[in-house]
Protein backbone atom coordinates (compact mmCIF):
# COMPACT_ATOMS: atom_id res chain seq x y z
CA UNK A 1 0.00 0.00 0.00
CA UNK A 2 2.76 2.33 0.99
CA UNK A 3 4.42 1.86 -2.34
CA UNK A 4 1.36 2.53 -4.42
CA UNK A 5 0.33 5.54 -2.43
CA UNK A 6 3.83 6.89 -2.92
CA UNK A 7 3.69 6.37 -6.66
CA UNK A 8 0.32 8.04 -6.83
CA UNK A 9 1.61 10.85 -4.72
CA UNK A 10 4.67 11.29 -6.85
CA UNK A 11 2.54 11.34 -9.95
CA UNK A 12 0.43 14.06 -8.44
CA UNK A 13 3.39 15.95 -7.05
CA UNK A 14 4.29 16.82 -10.62
CA UNK A 15 6.15 20.07 -10.24
CA UNK A 16 9.90 19.66 -10.60
CA UNK A 17 12.40 19.53 -7.83
CA UNK A 18 15.98 18.42 -7.71
CA UNK A 19 14.92 14.89 -8.53
CA UNK A 20 11.64 15.61 -10.28
CA UNK A 21 8.49 13.55 -10.28
CA UNK A 22 7.76 10.35 -12.12
CA UNK A 23 5.41 12.06 -14.56
CA UNK A 24 7.38 15.27 -14.97
CA UNK A 25 7.99 16.35 -18.51
CA UNK A 26 11.40 17.96 -18.62
CA UNK A 27 12.10 20.21 -21.64
CA UNK A 28 15.85 19.57 -21.47
CA UNK A 29 15.29 15.83 -21.82
CA UNK A 30 12.95 16.35 -24.75
CA UNK A 31 15.61 18.47 -26.38
CA UNK A 32 18.30 15.85 -25.88
CA UNK A 33 16.04 13.03 -26.94
CA UNK A 34 15.17 14.75 -30.20
CA UNK A 35 18.84 15.56 -30.88
CA UNK A 36 20.01 12.06 -30.00
CA UNK A 37 17.29 10.25 -31.85
CA UNK A 38 17.41 12.33 -35.00
CA UNK A 39 21.20 12.13 -35.15
CA UNK A 40 21.04 8.38 -34.55
CA UNK A 41 18.43 8.04 -37.25
CA UNK A 42 20.50 10.01 -39.76
CA UNK A 43 23.76 8.24 -38.91
CA UNK A 44 22.22 4.77 -38.96
CA UNK A 45 20.29 5.51 -42.13
CA UNK A 46 23.44 6.47 -43.97
CA UNK A 47 25.75 3.98 -42.32
CA UNK A 48 23.62 0.93 -41.65
CA UNK A 49 20.10 0.76 -43.00
CA UNK A 50 20.84 1.64 -46.59
CA UNK A 51 23.77 -0.75 -47.12
CA UNK A 52 22.28 -3.52 -44.99
CA UNK A 53 18.83 -3.37 -46.57
CA UNK A 54 20.40 -3.12 -50.00
CA UNK A 55 22.56 -6.15 -49.43
CA UNK A 56 19.59 -8.03 -47.97
CA UNK A 57 17.54 -7.25 -51.06
CA UNK A 58 20.48 -8.11 -53.26
CA UNK A 59 20.92 -11.41 -51.52
CA UNK A 60 17.24 -12.21 -51.70
CA UNK A 61 17.33 -11.46 -55.40
CA UNK A 62 20.41 -13.63 -55.77
CA UNK A 63 18.76 -16.51 -53.94
CA UNK A 64 15.62 -16.15 -56.00
CA UNK A 65 17.63 -16.08 -59.21
CA UNK A 66 19.72 -19.04 -58.13
CA UNK A 67 16.61 -21.02 -57.33
CA UNK A 68 15.12 -20.14 -60.67
CA UNK A 69 18.35 -21.04 -62.40
CA UNK A 70 18.51 -24.34 -60.57
CA UNK A 71 14.91 -25.04 -61.50
CA UNK A 72 15.63 -24.24 -65.13
CA UNK A 73 18.73 -26.42 -65.08
CA UNK A 74 16.73 -29.26 -63.59
CA UNK A 75 14.07 -28.90 -66.24
CA UNK A 76 16.74 -28.82 -68.94
CA UNK A 77 18.38 -31.91 -67.50
CA UNK A 78 15.07 -33.72 -67.40
CA UNK A 79 14.48 -32.78 -71.00
CA UNK A 80 17.94 -34.06 -71.91
CA UNK A 81 17.34 -37.32 -70.11
CA UNK A 82 14.06 -37.69 -71.93
CA UNK A 83 15.80 -37.02 -75.22
CA UNK A 84 18.56 -39.45 -74.37
CA UNK A 85 16.04 -42.10 -73.51
CA UNK A 86 14.24 -41.57 -76.77
CA UNK A 87 17.51 -41.71 -78.70
CA UNK A 88 18.54 -44.83 -76.85
CA UNK A 89 15.31 -46.65 -77.58
CA UNK A 90 15.54 -45.57 -81.21
CA UNK A 91 19.11 -46.86 -81.39
CA UNK A 92 18.06 -50.13 -79.84
CA UNK A 93 15.28 -50.50 -82.36
CA UNK A 94 17.74 -49.78 -85.12
CA UNK A 95 20.14 -52.34 -83.76
CA UNK A 96 17.39 -54.93 -83.56
CA UNK A 97 16.47 -54.18 -87.12
CA UNK A 98 20.06 -54.51 -88.25
CA UNK A 99 20.46 -57.79 -86.42
CA UNK A 100 17.26 -59.12 -87.95
CA UNK A 101 18.40 -58.03 -91.36
CA UNK A 102 21.75 -59.67 -90.83
CA UNK A 103 20.14 -62.86 -89.72
CA UNK A 104 17.85 -62.90 -92.72
CA UNK A 105 20.72 -62.19 -95.04
CA UNK A 106 22.90 -64.86 -93.51
CA UNK A 107 20.09 -67.39 -93.75
CA UNK A 108 19.60 -66.54 -97.37
CA UNK A 109 23.28 -66.76 -97.94
CA UNK A 110 23.48 -70.12 -96.22
CA UNK A 111 20.63 -71.46 -98.29
CA UNK A 112 22.23 -70.19 -101.43
CA UNK A 113 25.57 -71.64 -100.49
CA UNK A 114 23.91 -74.94 -99.65
CA UNK A 115 22.17 -75.04 -102.98
CA UNK A 116 25.28 -74.04 -104.82
CA UNK A 117 27.42 -76.58 -103.04
CA UNK A 118 24.86 -79.27 -103.68
CA UNK A 119 24.80 -78.52 -107.37
CA UNK A 120 28.57 -78.31 -107.35
CA UNK A 121 28.79 -81.64 -105.63
CA UNK A 122 26.38 -83.10 -108.12
CA UNK A 123 28.45 -81.69 -110.94
CA UNK A 124 31.59 -83.14 -109.41
CA UNK A 125 29.88 -86.49 -108.95
CA UNK A 126 28.68 -86.38 -112.55
CA UNK A 127 32.12 -85.53 -113.71
CA UNK A 128 33.55 -88.31 -111.63
CA UNK A 129 30.97 -90.76 -113.06
CA UNK A 130 31.80 -89.67 -116.56
CA UNK A 131 35.48 -90.13 -115.79
CA UNK A 132 34.80 -93.51 -114.32
CA UNK A 133 32.83 -94.49 -117.41
CA UNK A 134 35.54 -93.18 -119.62
CA UNK A 135 38.18 -95.02 -117.58
CA UNK A 136 36.11 -98.20 -117.78
CA UNK A 137 35.88 -97.86 -121.54
CA UNK A 138 39.58 -97.29 -121.73
CA UNK A 139 40.28 -100.23 -119.52
CA UNK A 140 37.95 -102.33 -121.64
CA UNK A 141 39.65 -101.19 -124.78
CA UNK A 142 43.03 -101.99 -123.30
CA UNK A 143 41.76 -105.32 -122.20
CA UNK A 144 40.47 -105.93 -125.70
CA UNK A 145 43.86 -105.08 -127.11
CA UNK A 146 45.52 -107.25 -124.50
CA UNK A 147 43.19 -110.11 -125.30
CA UNK A 148 43.90 -109.64 -128.99
CA UNK A 149 47.59 -109.73 -128.26
CA UNK A 150 47.21 -112.79 -126.12
CA UNK A 151 45.14 -114.38 -128.84
CA UNK A 152 47.72 -113.54 -131.41
CA UNK A 153 50.41 -114.94 -129.16
CA UNK A 154 48.38 -118.06 -128.60
CA UNK A 155 47.73 -118.33 -132.29
CA UNK A 156 51.40 -117.97 -132.96
CA UNK A 157 52.13 -120.68 -130.47
CA UNK A 158 49.51 -122.95 -131.96
CA UNK A 159 50.75 -122.22 -135.43
CA UNK A 160 54.19 -123.06 -134.38
CA UNK A 161 53.05 -126.33 -132.84
CA UNK A 162 50.55 -127.33 -135.64
CA UNK A 163 51.61 -126.63 -139.20
CA UNK A 164 48.43 -127.92 -140.43
CA UNK A 165 47.13 -124.96 -142.29
CA UNK A 166 43.52 -125.95 -142.53
CA UNK A 167 43.26 -126.88 -139.03
CA UNK A 168 44.91 -123.61 -138.24
CA UNK A 169 42.51 -121.74 -140.32
CA UNK A 170 39.53 -123.24 -138.56
CA UNK A 171 40.90 -122.55 -135.20
CA UNK A 172 41.59 -118.94 -136.05
CA UNK A 173 38.20 -118.58 -137.55
CA UNK A 174 36.56 -120.12 -134.60
CA UNK A 175 38.61 -117.99 -132.30
CA UNK A 176 37.80 -114.82 -134.11
CA UNK A 177 34.13 -115.57 -134.22
CA UNK A 178 34.17 -116.23 -130.52
CA UNK A 179 35.94 -112.99 -130.01
CA UNK A 180 33.43 -111.00 -131.99
CA UNK A 181 30.63 -112.70 -130.15
CA UNK A 182 32.03 -111.43 -126.97
CA UNK B 1 11.87 20.31 -3.61
CA UNK B 2 8.48 20.75 -2.06
CA UNK B 3 7.06 17.64 -3.66
CA UNK B 4 9.81 15.41 -2.40
CA UNK B 5 9.74 16.99 1.05
CA UNK B 6 6.05 16.48 1.43
CA UNK B 7 6.45 12.95 0.08
CA UNK B 8 9.10 12.26 2.64
CA UNK B 9 6.97 13.54 5.44
CA UNK B 10 4.05 11.45 4.24
CA UNK B 11 6.07 8.32 3.90
CA UNK B 12 7.80 8.99 7.18
CA UNK B 13 4.55 9.38 9.00
CA UNK B 14 3.14 6.29 7.29
CA UNK B 15 6.22 4.34 8.16
CA UNK B 16 6.12 5.50 11.75
CA UNK B 17 2.54 4.46 11.98
CA UNK B 18 3.24 0.99 10.62
CA UNK B 19 6.72 0.35 11.84
CA UNK B 20 8.81 1.79 14.58
CA UNK B 21 11.86 2.24 12.32
CA UNK B 22 12.14 5.23 9.99
CA UNK B 23 11.44 4.34 6.35
CA UNK B 24 12.22 6.39 3.29
CA UNK B 25 11.15 5.60 -0.26
CA UNK B 26 13.66 8.01 -1.74
CA UNK B 27 16.02 5.12 -2.39
CA UNK B 28 13.38 3.43 -4.56
CA UNK B 29 12.56 6.44 -6.69
CA UNK B 30 16.24 7.25 -6.81
CA UNK B 31 16.76 4.18 -8.99
CA UNK B 32 13.93 5.03 -11.32
CA UNK B 33 13.97 8.79 -11.67
CA UNK B 34 16.36 10.81 -13.71
CA UNK B 35 19.32 12.29 -11.86
CA UNK B 36 22.06 14.83 -12.22
CA UNK B 37 24.75 12.34 -11.35
CA UNK B 38 25.85 8.85 -12.24
CA UNK B 39 25.88 6.58 -9.22
CA UNK B 40 28.55 3.96 -8.99
CA UNK B 41 28.11 2.89 -5.41
CA UNK B 42 30.27 2.03 -3.62
CA UNK B 43 32.88 3.52 -5.95
CA UNK B 44 31.45 7.02 -5.79
CA UNK B 45 29.38 9.23 -8.03
CA UNK B 46 30.06 11.31 -11.13
CA UNK B 47 28.33 14.68 -11.09
CA UNK B 48 27.03 15.81 -14.45
CA UNK B 49 27.30 19.43 -15.54
CA UNK B 50 24.38 21.84 -15.65
CA UNK B 51 23.94 23.44 -19.03
CA UNK B 52 21.69 26.39 -19.70
CA UNK B 53 20.93 27.55 -23.20
CA UNK B 54 18.91 30.74 -23.69
CA UNK B 55 17.30 30.21 -20.34
CA UNK B 56 16.48 26.57 -21.07
CA UNK B 57 17.78 23.96 -18.73
CA UNK B 58 19.36 21.42 -21.04
CA UNK B 59 21.54 19.75 -18.44
CA UNK B 60 22.90 16.37 -19.33
CA UNK B 61 21.28 13.90 -16.99
CA UNK B 62 21.61 10.20 -16.28
CA UNK B 63 19.01 9.26 -18.86
CA UNK B 64 20.66 11.43 -21.50
CA UNK B 65 23.93 9.62 -20.81
CA UNK B 66 22.21 6.28 -21.20
CA UNK B 67 20.51 7.37 -24.40
CA UNK B 68 23.90 8.33 -25.76
CA UNK B 69 25.32 5.05 -24.58
CA UNK B 70 22.54 3.25 -26.47
CA UNK B 71 23.23 5.36 -29.54
CA UNK B 72 26.96 4.63 -29.38
CA UNK B 73 26.35 0.91 -28.91
CA UNK B 74 23.99 0.89 -31.88
CA UNK B 75 26.41 2.82 -34.08
CA UNK B 76 29.26 0.46 -33.18
CA UNK B 77 27.16 -2.65 -33.76
CA UNK B 78 25.74 -1.50 -37.05
CA UNK B 79 29.06 -0.28 -38.34
CA UNK B 80 30.41 -3.80 -37.80
CA UNK B 81 27.37 -5.41 -39.36
CA UNK B 82 27.42 -3.05 -42.31
CA UNK B 83 31.08 -3.79 -42.93
CA UNK B 84 30.42 -7.52 -42.69
CA UNK B 85 27.86 -7.20 -45.48
CA UNK B 86 30.35 -5.43 -47.70
CA UNK B 87 32.68 -8.39 -47.37
CA UNK B 88 30.17 -11.10 -48.10
CA UNK B 89 26.44 -11.42 -48.54
CA UNK B 90 26.33 -14.46 -46.29
CA UNK B 91 26.01 -13.28 -42.67
CA UNK B 92 27.61 -14.93 -39.69
CA UNK B 93 27.88 -14.32 -35.97
CA UNK B 94 26.74 -10.84 -34.96
CA UNK B 95 25.41 -9.93 -38.39
CA UNK B 96 23.38 -13.10 -38.41
CA UNK B 97 21.69 -12.16 -35.15
CA UNK B 98 21.12 -8.54 -36.16
CA UNK B 99 19.81 -9.66 -39.53
CA UNK B 100 17.12 -11.74 -37.83
CA UNK B 101 15.90 -8.61 -36.03
CA UNK B 102 16.11 -6.41 -39.13
CA UNK B 103 14.20 -8.95 -41.20
CA UNK B 104 11.69 -9.29 -38.37
CA UNK B 105 11.05 -5.54 -38.38
CA UNK B 106 10.89 -5.49 -42.17
CA UNK B 107 8.79 -8.58 -42.85
CA UNK B 108 6.68 -8.90 -39.69
CA UNK B 109 6.14 -5.26 -38.76
CA UNK B 110 6.57 -2.87 -41.68
CA UNK B 111 5.50 -4.99 -44.65
CA UNK B 112 2.14 -6.28 -43.36
CA UNK B 113 1.07 -3.05 -41.62
CA UNK B 114 2.15 -0.43 -44.16
CA UNK B 115 2.04 -2.50 -47.32
CA UNK B 116 3.07 -0.79 -50.52
CA UNK B 117 5.78 1.83 -50.07
CA UNK B 118 6.89 0.54 -46.67
CA UNK B 119 10.55 0.98 -47.60
CA UNK B 120 10.38 4.72 -47.00
CA UNK B 121 9.51 4.26 -43.32
CA UNK B 122 11.85 1.36 -42.72
CA UNK B 123 14.82 3.46 -41.50
CA UNK B 124 12.66 5.20 -38.92
CA UNK B 125 11.03 1.98 -37.72
CA UNK B 126 14.34 0.13 -37.51
CA UNK B 127 15.97 2.98 -35.60
CA UNK B 128 13.07 3.25 -33.17
CA UNK B 129 13.03 -0.49 -32.63
CA UNK B 130 16.74 -0.86 -31.96
CA UNK B 131 16.96 2.35 -29.95
CA UNK B 132 14.13 1.39 -27.60
CA UNK B 133 15.41 -2.18 -27.38
CA UNK B 134 18.89 -1.03 -26.43
CA UNK B 135 17.59 1.53 -23.92
CA UNK B 136 15.36 -1.14 -22.37
CA UNK B 137 18.23 -3.55 -22.01
CA UNK B 138 20.58 -0.92 -20.63
CA UNK B 139 18.14 -0.61 -17.71
CA UNK B 140 18.71 -4.27 -16.89
CA UNK B 141 22.48 -3.91 -16.65
CA UNK B 142 24.05 -3.24 -13.24
CA UNK B 143 24.51 0.50 -12.69
CA UNK B 144 22.32 0.95 -15.73
CA UNK B 145 19.32 3.19 -16.03
CA UNK B 146 16.29 2.80 -18.26
CA UNK B 147 15.99 5.90 -20.40
CA UNK B 148 12.70 4.56 -21.74
CA UNK B 149 11.18 4.61 -18.23
CA UNK B 150 11.25 8.39 -18.41
CA UNK B 151 8.01 9.94 -19.60
CA UNK B 152 9.83 12.84 -21.24
CA UNK B 153 11.80 10.48 -23.43
CA UNK B 154 8.93 8.18 -24.33
CA UNK B 155 6.76 11.22 -25.04
CA UNK B 156 9.43 12.59 -27.35
CA UNK B 157 9.70 9.27 -29.17
CA UNK B 158 5.92 9.21 -29.46
CA UNK B 159 5.93 12.77 -30.81
CA UNK B 160 8.50 11.74 -33.41
CA UNK B 161 6.24 8.80 -34.30
CA UNK B 162 3.32 11.25 -34.50
CA UNK B 163 5.32 13.42 -36.89
CA UNK B 164 6.21 10.38 -39.00
CA UNK B 165 2.57 9.27 -39.09
CA UNK B 166 1.26 12.69 -40.13
CA UNK B 167 4.11 13.31 -42.56
CA UNK B 168 3.59 9.91 -44.15
CA UNK B 169 -0.14 10.52 -44.49
CA UNK B 170 0.24 14.04 -45.85
CA UNK B 171 2.99 13.15 -48.33
CA UNK B 172 1.03 10.19 -49.64
CA UNK B 173 -2.47 11.69 -49.75
CA UNK B 174 -1.80 15.41 -50.05
CA UNK B 175 -2.51 17.91 -47.28
CA UNK B 176 -6.24 18.31 -47.90
CA UNK B 177 -6.73 14.75 -49.04
CA UNK B 178 -5.23 13.44 -45.82
CA UNK B 179 -7.50 15.44 -43.54
CA UNK B 180 -10.52 14.66 -45.70
CA UNK B 181 -9.65 11.00 -45.56
CA UNK B 182 -9.57 11.03 -41.77
CA UNK B 183 -13.35 10.91 -41.67
CA UNK B 184 -14.58 7.53 -42.84
CA UNK B 185 -16.75 7.25 -45.95
CA UNK B 186 -20.51 7.09 -45.70
CA UNK B 187 -20.88 9.17 -42.56
CA UNK B 188 -24.10 11.26 -42.46
CA UNK B 189 -23.50 14.96 -42.98
CA UNK B 190 -24.83 16.03 -39.57
CA UNK B 191 -22.32 13.70 -37.90
CA UNK B 192 -19.36 15.27 -39.66
CA UNK B 193 -18.52 17.93 -37.05
CA UNK B 194 -18.50 15.37 -34.27
CA UNK B 195 -16.56 12.83 -36.32
CA UNK B 196 -13.99 15.43 -37.24
CA UNK B 197 -13.41 16.25 -33.58
CA UNK B 198 -13.23 12.56 -32.68
CA UNK B 199 -10.79 11.79 -35.46
CA UNK B 200 -8.57 14.77 -34.68
CA UNK B 201 -8.56 13.71 -31.03
CA UNK B 202 -7.74 10.19 -32.20
CA UNK B 203 -4.63 11.48 -33.93
CA UNK B 204 -3.29 12.66 -30.59
CA UNK B 205 -4.44 9.81 -28.39
CA UNK B 206 -2.44 7.32 -30.47
CA UNK B 207 1.00 8.75 -29.68
CA UNK B 208 -0.15 9.52 -26.14
CA UNK B 209 -0.95 5.84 -25.66
CA UNK B 210 2.41 4.93 -27.19
CA UNK B 211 4.26 7.15 -24.73
CA UNK B 212 2.34 6.02 -21.66
CA UNK B 213 2.55 2.32 -22.57
CA UNK B 214 6.30 2.31 -23.01
CA UNK B 215 6.89 4.44 -19.93
CA UNK B 216 4.56 2.48 -17.66
CA UNK B 217 5.81 -0.94 -18.71
CA UNK B 218 9.45 -0.07 -18.26
CA UNK B 219 8.86 1.72 -14.95
CA UNK B 220 6.61 -0.90 -13.43
CA UNK B 221 9.10 -3.74 -13.71
CA UNK B 222 11.81 -1.78 -11.97
CA UNK B 223 9.49 -0.63 -9.21
CA UNK B 224 8.34 -4.18 -8.58
CA UNK B 225 11.91 -5.47 -8.40
CA UNK B 226 12.93 -2.70 -6.06
CA UNK B 227 9.83 -3.19 -3.94
CA UNK B 228 10.50 -6.90 -3.63
CA UNK B 229 14.07 -6.26 -2.58
CA UNK B 230 12.89 -3.44 -0.30
CA UNK B 231 10.73 -5.95 1.50
CA UNK B 232 13.89 -7.35 3.08
CA UNK B 233 14.67 -3.97 4.65
CA UNK B 234 11.10 -3.03 5.47
CA UNK B 235 10.47 -6.30 7.28
CA UNK B 236 13.95 -6.11 8.76
CA UNK B 237 14.62 -9.82 8.52
CA UNK B 238 16.87 -12.09 6.49
CA UNK B 239 14.25 -14.81 6.26
CA UNK B 240 12.35 -12.98 3.60
CA UNK B 241 15.49 -12.56 1.48
CA UNK B 242 15.29 -15.88 -0.45
CA UNK B 243 11.67 -15.24 -1.35
CA UNK B 244 12.35 -11.64 -2.32
CA UNK B 245 15.34 -12.56 -4.44
CA UNK B 246 13.51 -15.41 -6.14
CA UNK B 247 10.60 -13.14 -7.00
CA UNK B 248 12.88 -10.31 -8.03
CA UNK B 249 14.75 -12.72 -10.32
CA UNK B 250 11.46 -13.84 -11.81
CA UNK B 251 10.42 -10.23 -12.43
CA UNK B 252 13.86 -9.54 -13.88
CA UNK B 253 13.40 -12.35 -16.40
CA UNK B 254 9.96 -11.00 -17.10
CA UNK B 255 11.53 -7.61 -17.71
CA UNK B 256 13.78 -9.09 -20.40
CA UNK B 257 10.62 -10.25 -22.09
CA UNK B 258 8.98 -6.87 -21.52
CA UNK B 259 12.02 -5.08 -22.94
CA UNK B 260 11.64 -7.06 -26.16
CA UNK B 261 7.87 -6.87 -26.27
CA UNK B 262 7.67 -3.13 -25.64
CA UNK B 263 10.25 -2.36 -28.31
CA UNK B 264 8.21 -4.56 -30.65
CA UNK B 265 4.89 -3.00 -29.66
CA UNK B 266 6.09 0.59 -30.00
CA UNK B 267 7.48 -0.16 -33.47
CA UNK B 268 4.49 -2.26 -34.44
CA UNK B 269 1.94 0.37 -33.42
CA UNK B 270 3.92 3.20 -35.01
CA UNK B 271 4.04 1.16 -38.18
CA UNK B 272 0.33 0.35 -37.94
CA UNK B 273 -0.57 4.01 -37.49
CA UNK B 274 1.67 4.98 -40.39
CA UNK B 275 -0.06 2.32 -42.47
CA UNK B 276 -3.47 3.67 -41.47
CA UNK B 277 -2.41 7.22 -42.33
CA UNK B 278 -0.92 6.23 -45.67
CA UNK B 279 -3.69 3.91 -46.84
CA UNK B 280 -6.79 5.61 -45.50
CA UNK B 281 -9.32 3.66 -47.49
CA UNK B 282 -9.21 0.72 -45.10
Amino acid sequence: MLLFSNIAFLALAGSGGEQGGLLDVVPGLIFWTVITFVLLLLILKKMAWKPILNSLNEREKLIKESLEKADNARREAEKLIEENKAALSKAEEEAQKIIAQGREFSEKLRDQILIESKSEAKKIIDLANAEIARKNQEAFNQLKEEVANIAINAAEKIIRENLDADKQKNIVKKYLSDLTKN
Amino acid sequence: MTGIDSLNTVSDSLAKAENSGSQDTGWLMHHILDARELDFEPFGTIHLPNINLFGFDISITKHVIFMWLAAIILILIFRTVSKAYQKSLAPKGLSNFIEVLIIFVRDEIAKPTIGKGFERFLPYLLTVFFFILTCNFLGLVPYGSTATSNISITATLAILSFIMIQAGGIIHNGFLGYFKGLVPHGVPAWLLPIMAVVEILGLFTKPFALAIRLFANLTAGHIVILALLGLIFILNTYFVAPVSIAFALFIYLLEILVALIQAYIFTMLSSLFIGMAVHQDH
